[in-house]
């Protein structure tokens, strides 16, 4: 290559609770409302049971997060997912919040991702 | 013996096709059928050769001998029951063979292709002979261990869910002392890779016995863990001299809390890996399968055994992962072929699908699927095709794609993980993966420095060699 290109520190640190990620999506930037949605709407088209859990920042790496109230089992409005997320949120504003796709054909989470990113400083 | 004539003992030489060509036979749904590629010396006709086979194959010797009369062999013999042109080949023909389920020790693939790919392969009838598939009757599937572990419960202990899983191999592969070696491992990981690998050839070697990399390892992982708050794994590689030495190391590997070890299943054997898997599923570690030696069996399209007959020994000895090529790497991959053959190693039931490889119908029952491992000579721009050939149950491993970063292991590590969850991102957004790929990945790199300049270092790294093995397709 001719270009020389500057190296470059990767900034990741133990002491810095800002460096600890959260499984799938959370190396890409938060996702906008919009880009939620589509989120939501391929895991409803999927037949998946959507379900709501969050947990402290700090408690992350645990398997187990606080379920929130129940699944969704047979929801398919993608509004009435999101507002049950927003609620969970709003009830746990320093949490993470994490939005999880039961496939009970596989017997596995087909989709899980955090949708609120709780606060870590 | 109730029906028909009492034998009588004929010493000397009888033609195959008398006893062993049945085309009016209806294989049992107990049956373990057989389709071999038969490339015949210059004058034996179709019907003989293929007789030969079944015999070979199954109780049939040169000659006839007395003690045959002591058993029922019209019983316990294989029958050549259907011939086949190969479509575009005129030297060779497919022949498929039925071989009854007593043939067969419950649970041992060393048994069934002791007598499959036995002396038959040298048998001086044929010219060149290959295995192309195996159907095992369900009966037979479930005298089988299997994965120790399989996809849902791996991905359950290493929570992960929704992508394929990403890995790398620590290179070089041979000369780093233990320390250094934790070094790159660690470095991947903290970056946002799930996995590190040993590679095949990193036993125990003078320069890095394996209990110091063992250690190293697991310190890597645990840094990495409480760093990044994600679950890590190394593949440590227990492929060793002996099965005494190999589960020592196994053990060790538990000891310190490895989640998963590694191992060799064809130049190992196949009965240290069907022990090494029990073994797994007695301890609770994964166990990711490396393929060393599988190209010398399965390269030539008309000699030994293709390669999704060996998917099919791995599924019933036992392995969580197994490396099934990549189709857009450096490796050999055609991609119907290889979409067949992962199939067979992830789904519960495999339809027959010539247009894939697919010559039996295979049920799979209870036994879990295990994940497709693409691997060699990929970089960040094969990520969009990687996922929409693999899908979700896969691990995708850059080596050189992840250690060659300019910034070094952590950066390469981000910049595949950036791209991977971009391209999932897309996917379950119904974009088209294989179209929009630059374009997905370009945005991505908005927001992902390390994606950015890998792009720009490996922009023009192509690998577009003809398939050797291609599929038999009429050509003319």
């Amino acid at each position: 290559m001719s270009e020389v290109i500057e190296l470059q520190d990767y900034k990741s640190r133990l002491s810095d609770p800002g460096s600890r990620k959260f499984e799938t999506f959370s190396y890409l930037p938060a996702m906008e409302q919009a880009q939620i949605r589509k989120q939501v709407e391929y895991l409803v088209k999927r037949g998946w049971s959507p379900a709501i859990e969050h947990t402290e920042p700090e408690n992350a790496f645990d398997h187990y997060w606080y379920m929130w109230k129940l699944p969704l089992f047979g929801e398919t409005s993608v509004d009435r997912i999101l507002a049950e997320a927003e609620a969970c949120h709003k009830a746990n504003p320093t949490h993470h919040v994490r939005l999880v796709g039961y496939d009970n054909y596989k017997q596995t989470q087909g989709a899980a991702m955090v949708i609120f990113r709780g606060k870590t400083k | 013996m109730s029906k028909g004539a009492v034998k009588t003992y004929k010493a000397g030489v009888k033609e195959y096709r008398e006893t062993y060509w049945d085309p009016k036979y209806t294989p049992k749904a107990t049956d373990l059928l057989a389709c071999f590629k038969i490339t015949p010396q210059a004058g034996v006709p179709r019907e003989e050769a293929a007789a030969a086979v079944a015999a070979e194959s199954s109780t049939g010797t040169w000659t006839t001998v007395w003690t045959d009369l002591l058993t029922d062999l019209d019983y316990y013999k294989g029958r050549a029951y259907r011939i086949e042109d190969v479509p575009g080949d005129d030297t060779c023909f497919y022949a498929f063979i039925a071989y009854p389920i007593d043939l067969f020790e419950e649970g041992s693939v060393v048994n069934v292709f002791t007598s499959l790919v036995g002396n038959v392969f040298g048998f001086k009838a044929v010219r060149a002979l290959r295995l192309e598939d195996v159907h095992f009757p369900i009966a037979y599937v479930m005298t089988c261990g299997g994965p120790p572990h399989g996809i849902q419960v791996e991905r359950d202990i290493m929570n992960k869910y929704g992508r394929p899983m990403l890995g790398c191999t620590i290179k070089p592969k041979l000369g780093l002392s233990a320390k250094n070696y934790g070094r790159a491992v660690y470095e991947c990981l903290r970056g946002g890779l799930d996995f590190t690998k040993d590679d095949e050839n990193v036993n125990s070697q003078p320069f890095m016995r394996w209990r110091q990399r063992f250690d190293f390892v697991m310190e890597a992982i645990h840094k990495a863990e409480k760093e990044t708050g994600e679950r890590k794994g190394h593949y440590l590689n227990v492929t060793a001299p002996t099965p005494e030495e190999m589960y020592k190391r196994a053990d060790y590997a538990k000891e310190i809390g490895a989640p998963i070890i590694m191992h060799d299943y064809i130049t190992g054997g196949f009965c240290a890996n069907t022990g090494l898997a029990n073994w797994c599923r007695n301890n609770g570690v994964l166990l990711h399968i490396h393929r060393a030696m599988h190209a010398v069996l399965d390269r030539n399209p008309h000699h030994g055994i293709h390669f999704r007959v060996l998917v099919k020994i791995l599924r019933l000895s036992g392995g969580d992962h197994l490396h099934t090529g990549t189709v857009v790497g450096k490796l050999e991959g055609d991609r119907q072929s290889t979409l067949g053959w992962i199939d067979l190693l992830r789904e519960k039931f495999t339809k027959e699908d010539r247009s894939r490889g697919i010559f039996f119908d295979q049920d799979w029952g209870a036994m879990p699927g295990a994940f497709a491992v693409a691997s060699g000579g990929i970089h960040v721009w094969h990520m969009p095709a990687l996922l929409a050939i693999f899908g979700d149950d896969a691990v995708f491993q850059f080596g050189g794609g992840t250690l060659g970063h300019p910034w070094g292991n952590a950066a390469g590590a981000a910049a595949n993980r950036v791209a991977l969850e971009a391209c999932v991102e897309a996917r379950n957004q119904g974009r088209q993966l294989e179209k929009e790929g630059k374009e997905i990945l370009a945005g991505a790199a908005k927001n992902s420095p390390e994606l950015k300049v890998a792009m720009e270092t490996w922009k023009e790294i192509k690998f577009e060699f003809d398939t050797v093995d291609k599929l038999d397709v009429a050509h003319k």
